[in-house]
């Protein structure tokens, strides 16, 4: 870890260098336009000044990014219709409810795949096709009909969150769940071990690895359907609503700070769940 | 040192940064090995026989000391190829198949086409595997990926051979039929071998030379010169002249022992 | 109830007890094809018949046999969309997105300073909602499919630099050794050993990416896009509550994943044989 440190520092500062000078490249049209049109020749300080300071730029800068951050996340009254943190609750809300039902439907599929061969032979391979195919695409069906029938606000984004969120945690867990080898489980069968004893004593505790990379990879998958979910509604709330309000009228600033809030969200959640990992492999004597 | 000296090793160490603190796995190591020899160099684990290999192989670098093979320092003998190495586990790639494995180091030293061919039949003849040319790796039994390893050393015909445990993972019967073969390979060839291991049996047997080594900190604690004749059938291991050998070096190891 | 209904459930009960008695059996070959396929004709029947028996409006969800006969019907429309939203959309990026990690992953490799930085940065990167980058590359890129094809590059970047940068490091030692008792150059162990031995990675990366390629391109058409393409489609015609439409659309997208899913694991199967995972099978 240590040693990643500078590497990764200095590759951030390039990558923010490189961000002020695609803005500047980005936005000039704009600002010499403008200028043009009032019979003003800019300086090279002054193009740079203008490019970075555009209320509506195309790419806006990082400085722009996070005073805009700052303005909704700690200046605006938490139940404003402008705070970030109202949007970010919106849209946490919805991923949590969604993650933990499909960690639920998940750990519960597994169970079920790993200890009927049925279930395996038939709806494995469906589980395994499902995850090529583009779900999201059902986003705007899913909200619409619920509603149709009476249920909006949170829950449908849930749903589409869930229906991201269980892929990982199936196939991790079953993973998981199978990867005691032979000889373990012949070692419990000499011990006349029931089913449940074998699960309980060995492939739970087997499948604790396992479960903790689909946790992670289930919570970003959440977050992705919990945004994708607000676009069909309408715009009115969320992360997602903000990114497709920005985008309707052009305030580029807008959009950024919503993705900046995800992203930081997502790194925050799956930053989260590897903490608790690392508490539970530490009591559990998990090396890595 | 005479014209027939192929590794010269004077007072040689090294000693690697761990965690847990610095490990002593060469002390003052001085050695001599003449052409056509077959050293054996045996002793528990940590002695450092495996290092003092890799050390020759410029797979590490001594701390302190001079070590010359063919004259010249280890780097320049592995740039003008001068050895081949055979390692504990066949390290055959899965993806080429046994006569593409064997013309890997060819490929790379950029040898022609035609003369690749030659060769990959020279060595599977010589290992006994001619049929085995267009099988992958893992569709052959542990022995057979040794043998091709080796088939692989020998290809490109370096004079020195280097063996780090060959036969450490193989069942006993399956190291009687190639520690033979080995013997027989050395013959033909004329090669000198520096052979690590730690069988007793298996040194007494292959080798003109045995080194024995003792760990904490890794060195030589005794070399033995053998004198069985060089006509070897397996039974010569019932045979008092064997059976002394294998006494001294017992010996030796335990002497080694003694010191903890 | 009607009599389809009770049809499609004993149908289903029988379709499950026939699965069991399989499992329990040793047609290896009739294991891997006949229990999915029993478990999605029967899944099908029961949703056609519970339509009909429950009467449920076709506005909240068309039976099978409607959304078939949609699609069969428009096809060409069908056809329109999926070549601006695979083809232009989706597989640009997906190939440009890809090269270009590989191409990044080389490079990085050359400089271990390099890589120490670029691997934790990717790792993040992979798990970020990159999908959000799609309104503004919509507003950089324009409405067509140039910015469907920007993020697609976007989204599929990360996941396989991270997976070609460990897939390099995932040669085996002994095998490095052997290349350095060989004098190899750089380049030598590059071609021969690390990047053979990275192959499982890089195809683990590509077919993440190939899911992550539809997904962009259907998403970011939420975003604005010209009158055609899947994600306008369903866009437009859930607002005029032809579900029918939409689950055409679906199934193409899913036949399209699938397809685009499988022929990726066909050339896994054919590059990288000799890896366990792949020998285990045949």
């Amino acid at each position: 870890m240590n040693n990643a440190f500078l590497p990764v520092l200095t590759i951030s500062t390039f990558i923010v260098l490189i961000w002020y000078s695609f803005s500047i490249v980005l936005n000039s049209s704009w600002a010499l336009d403008k200028a043009e049109r009032n019979d003003q020749k800019l300086s090279f300080s002054e193009l740079v000044h203008d490019t970075w300071s555009q209320k509506k730029p195309k790419l806006p800068t990082p400085h722009q990014v996070g005073y805009e951050m700052w303005k909704t996340i700690f200046d605006k009254k938490v139940t404003s219709k402008r705070s970030l943190v109202y949007h970010g609750w919106i849209t946490l809300s919805a991923t949590l409810a969604g993650f933990m039902l499909g960690t639920l439907l998940g750990i519960l599929l597994a169970l079920a795949i790993v200890h009927d061969k049925a279930t395996n032979l038939s709806v494995m391979p469906w589980i395994i096709t499902s995850q090529t195919i583009p779900i999201l695409a059902l986003a705007p069906m899913i909200i619409v009909v619920l509603s149709s029938i009476g249920f909006t606000g949170l829950l449908p984004k849930a749903v589409i969150s869930m229906y991201l969120s269980f892929f990982p945690i199936v196939v991790g867990m079953v993973k998981g769940l199978r990867s005691p080898d032979l000889l373990e489980i012949d070692q419990m069968k000499t011990w006349s071990a029931s089913q449940f004893q074998i699960l309980i004593k060995l492939r739970l505790p087997k499948s604790i690895p396992f479960l903790f990379t689909s946790l992670k990879l289930g919570m970003a998958a959440s977050l992705v359907g919990a945004i994708v979910g607000e676009l069909p509604s309408g715009a009115i709330a969320g992360l997602g609503a903000r990114m497709l309000s920005g985008s309707y009228y052009g305030q580029t600033i807008q959009i950024w700070s919503a993705l900046f809030t995800a992203a930081i969200l997502a790194a925050s959640l799956v930053g989260l769940i590897s903490i608790i990992q690392a508490f539970v492999f530490k009591r559990m004597m998990i090396v890595r | 040192m005479t014209d027939e000296t192929v590794i010269s090793a004077q007072s040689l160490d090294l000693t690697f940064q761990t965690n847990d603190g610095p490990v002593h796995a060469l002390k003052d190591v001085n050695l001599n090995i003449t052409k056509g020899d077959f050293i054996s160099f045996i002793g528990p684990s940590g002695c450092g026989k495996t290092t003092l290999l890799r050390v020759m192989a410029d797979l590490d670098q001594p701390t302190d000391g001079t070590i010359t093979i063919n004259g010249v320092s280890p780097k320049a003998a592995r740039e003008s190829r001068a050895y081949g190495y055979v390692f504990q586990s066949a390290g055959l790639y899965p993806w080429r198949t046994i006569g593409k494995n064997i013309r890997l180091p060819l490929e790379i030293m950029g040898i022609s086409k035609s003369e690749q061919k030659e060769r990959v039949e020279k060595v599977l003849k010589l290992v006994e595997l001619e049929d085995f040319e267009k099988k992958f790796p893992w569709q052959l039994s542990g022995g057979m990926q040794q043998r091709a390893s080796i088939a692989r050393a020998l290809a490109f015909d370096a004079d020195i051979l280097l063996m780090d445990e060959p036969f450490g993972a193989l069942d006993e019967i399956v190291r009687d039929y190639l520690n033979e073969q080995l013997l027989k390979l050395w013959h033909s060839t004329k090669k000198t071998i520096c052979f690590v291991t730690h069988s007793i049996p298996e040194a007494v047997y292959l080798s003109t030379k045995i080194v024995v080594m003792s760990p904490r900190p890794g060195r030589i604690i005794d070399i033995i010169e053998s004198d069985l004749p060089d006509k070897r059938p397996l039974e010569i291991r019932d045979t008092k002249e064997f059976i002394d050998i294998a006494q001294r070096v017992r010996e030796g190891l335990r002497a080694g022992h003694s010191y903890e | 109830m009607n009599s389809f209904f009770l049809f499609s459930i004993i149908f289903w009960i029988a379709a499950w007890t026939i699965n069991i008695f399989i499992a329990q059996s040793n047609l290896a070959k009739t294991k891997m094809v006949l229990p999915p396929i029993l478990f999605g004709v029967s899944l099908l029947l029961i949703w056609e018949a519970s339509i009909s028996a429950f009467d449920v409006s076709p506005v909240i969800l068309p039976a099978p046999s409607l959304v078939f006969i949609k699609l069969v019907s428009s096809v060409s429309i069908l056809w329109v969309d999926f070549v601006q939203t695979f083809v232009k959309g989706a597989l640009s990026g997906y190939i440009f997105g890809c090269s270009a990690a590989f191409g990044v992953a080389l490079l990085v490799d050359r400089f271990k300073f390099l890589e120490r930085g670029l691997l934790p940065i990717g790792n993040f990167m992979a798990a970020l909602p990159i999908i959000g980058t799609a309104p503004i590359l919509v507003r950089w890129f324009g409405f067509d499919w140039e910015s469907k094809s920007a993020v697609v590059t976007v989204m599929v970047f990360f996941p396989m630099l991270i997976n070609t940068i460990q897939g390099l490091q995932m040669s085996d030692k002994i095998h490095r050794d052997l290349m350095q008792t060989y004098n190899a150059t750089s380049f030598q162990t590059l071609i021969k050993l690390r990047l053979a031995a990275a192959m499982p990675f890089i195809f683990n990366g590509l077919k993440i990416c190939s899911t992550l390629a539809l997904i962009g391109a259907i998403v970011a058409e939420f975003f604005g896009s010209p009158i055609k393409g899947i994600g306008f489609r369903i866009s437009t015609e859930v607002g005029r509550f032809a579900l029918d439409m939409v689950w055409a659309e679906i199934t193409i997208a899913a036949i399209t994943g699938s397809l685009f899913y499988g022929g990726i694991v066909l050339l896994e199967k054919v590059v990288t044989f000799w890896h366990p995972s792949q020998r285990g099978r045949s």
